[in-house]
């Protein structure tokens, strides 16, 4: 399968902290790959580096062919990359449909009609179709992070960024958002996955990737990295996630 | 003589009314004149501030603190008395419109950049992470919510442009205060001051209450 990102010896200061440390990563098109690992490894630094929210210092980032870099370029890499955020980061001041519709609408050109047919039909793909005219404070944690996803799908991207997308859900609200993300996974859109969910990675990740101090220390398949993990820390690392 | 008779004198005020109002009418064309030239300056002064090029920021700060700290009467006193000795010959409208927009517009710069800079960080994630170019992100998603959150001082900002329209008495601007001195001088008594007093109280007295309202209201509705 051709690669449709492919981050190549990609490094990032914060001054003189390596938050990234010479990555190098390939993803193919269709598949899920979820990173894990301890907070500060640089996980969120890394995918926020694809649709350059954060900047890179050294290496290459390439989106279905795409230099990611400041300028003209830019625009055509955030439309095929779509991002879920930690808090969802809706527009509150819109109703839930508008936050589904008006991106297509300003950047897709699509028509207001147009925008807000795929608008319910997302909204609906993701159990929220009933409260398409609310406002997004009217909405539970979770329900608002499936507004959050069907946004993103929205513009049809090629690649899907979760930036810890159940971190600030309460627990019961977990599962309702895990279950919309393992259904795209089957539909084939390229993901990627920062999570702290390791029953979710398990099932749903074509390969783990397991992230500490600005490296990737180890990558398998699912099966592999929760059974029989090489690396020490990572061994380490799963100990204490799973046992408590 | 007593006191009703000299400060609210209803002959007096009577006679004086169509004057008043001629002068009500006045001031409030210069006034939302300038309010609405100070809210669109204050609001391109404030976008130059935070995301123009570094030469036009500080051209922008330059100005913000330059309008903030100057007098309105002396920048008024300037353009209308000062401005024509270099061939620069406003009408008392067009200066007094010119100063109180200028000054306005700074005090809005502040207050529009205070209200951008309040706007979640995520907000804008969200935006560029979509594909937002930077003036579709301000016009769709930014503005709108900055805007509401600094209505009140906004409100009070138009509130104090609208008291200071009284300034352009000095420049032979017919407002509600210069028709009031001179129906005062008129009638020899000074119930049409009481009577422009009043005009101006009625008509910023619920402007000012509103702020107060809105206050409330928003402190509550955050989330």
């Amino acid at each position: 399968m051709k690669p449709i990102l492919d981050i190549r010896g990609v490094s990032k200061f914060y001054g003189s902290f390596q938050a990234l440390d010479r990555i190098d990563l390939t993803v193919a098109e269709g598949e899920v790959v979820v990173v894990v690992g301890p907070s500060g490894s640089g996980k969120s630094t890394l995918i926020r580096c694809v649709n350059l929210l954060e900047r890179y210092d050294t290496g290459d980032i390439h989106v279905d062919g795409i230099r990611v870099e400041t300028g003209r370029n830019l625009a055509a890499v955030r439309s095929e990359v779509g991002m879920v955020f930690q808090n969802f980061n809706l527009f509150p001041h819109m109703t839930v449909l508008r936050n589904v519709a008006l991106p297509p609408m300003r950047l897709r050109g699509l028509s207001r009609e147009a925008a807000e047919a795929r608008a319910r039909h997302l909204l609906d793909r993701v159990g929220i179709g009933a409260q398409a005219d609310k406002h997004p404070a009217q909405l539970s944690g979770g329900q608002q992070q499936r507004v959050a996803i069907a946004r993103a799908l929205a513009m049809e991207p090629k690649v899907l960024l979760f930036d810890e997308p159940t971190s600030a859900l309460d627990p019961e609200m977990v599962g309702e958002v895990l279950d919309v993300v393992q259904s795209l996974a089957r539909t084939g859109v390229t993901m990627i996955v920062v999570t702290h969910e390791m029953g979710f990675a398990r099932r749903v990740a074509d390969r783990v990737i397991f992230m500490e101090a600005g490296r990737i220390l180890e990558e398998a398949t699912p099966d592999a990295f929760f059974t029989a993990p090489r690396e020490e820390r990572t061994r380490a690392f799963l100990h204490s996630v799973l046992n408590h | 003589m007593d006191i009703v008779d000299t400060f609210f004198n209803l002959a007096v005020l009577r006679d004086s009314l169509p004057l008043l109002l001629m002068g009500l009418g006045t001031t409030l064309g210069l006034g939302l004149t300038s309010i609405a030239l100070g809210l669109l300056g204050g609001l391109a002064i404030a976008l130059a501030r935070l995301y123009g090029p570094r030469p036009l920021t500080w051209l922008a700060v330059a100005y913000i603190d330059l309008f903030r700290a100057i007098p309105i009467l002396v920048l008024l006193i300037i353009t209308y008395y000062a401005l024509p000795f270099v061939g620069i010959r406003l009408s008392p409208f067009a200066a007094a419109t010119t100063a109180l927009s200028m000054v306005s517009a700074s005090y809005a710069a502040e207050i529009f950049r205070a209200g951008i800079q309040a706007v979640p960080r995520g907000q804008f994630e969200a935006s560029q992470a979509l594909g937002f170019r930077s003036w579709w992100m301000m016009i769709d998603i930014i503005l709108p919510q900055a805007v509401r959150i600094v209505i009140p001082p906004l409100t009070s900002n138009c509130i104090n442009v609208m008291k200071d329209t009284a300034l352009a008495s000095v420049v032979a601007m017919p407002d509600l205060l210069k028709q009031a001195t001179q129906a005062q001088a008129l009638a020899a008594n000074p119930t049409p001051l009481i009577g422009a007093a009043a005009i101006y109280i009625l008509l910023l007295l619920p402007l000012v209450r509103a702020v107060g309202t809105l206050e409330n209201h928003l402190a509550k509705g955050r989330r």
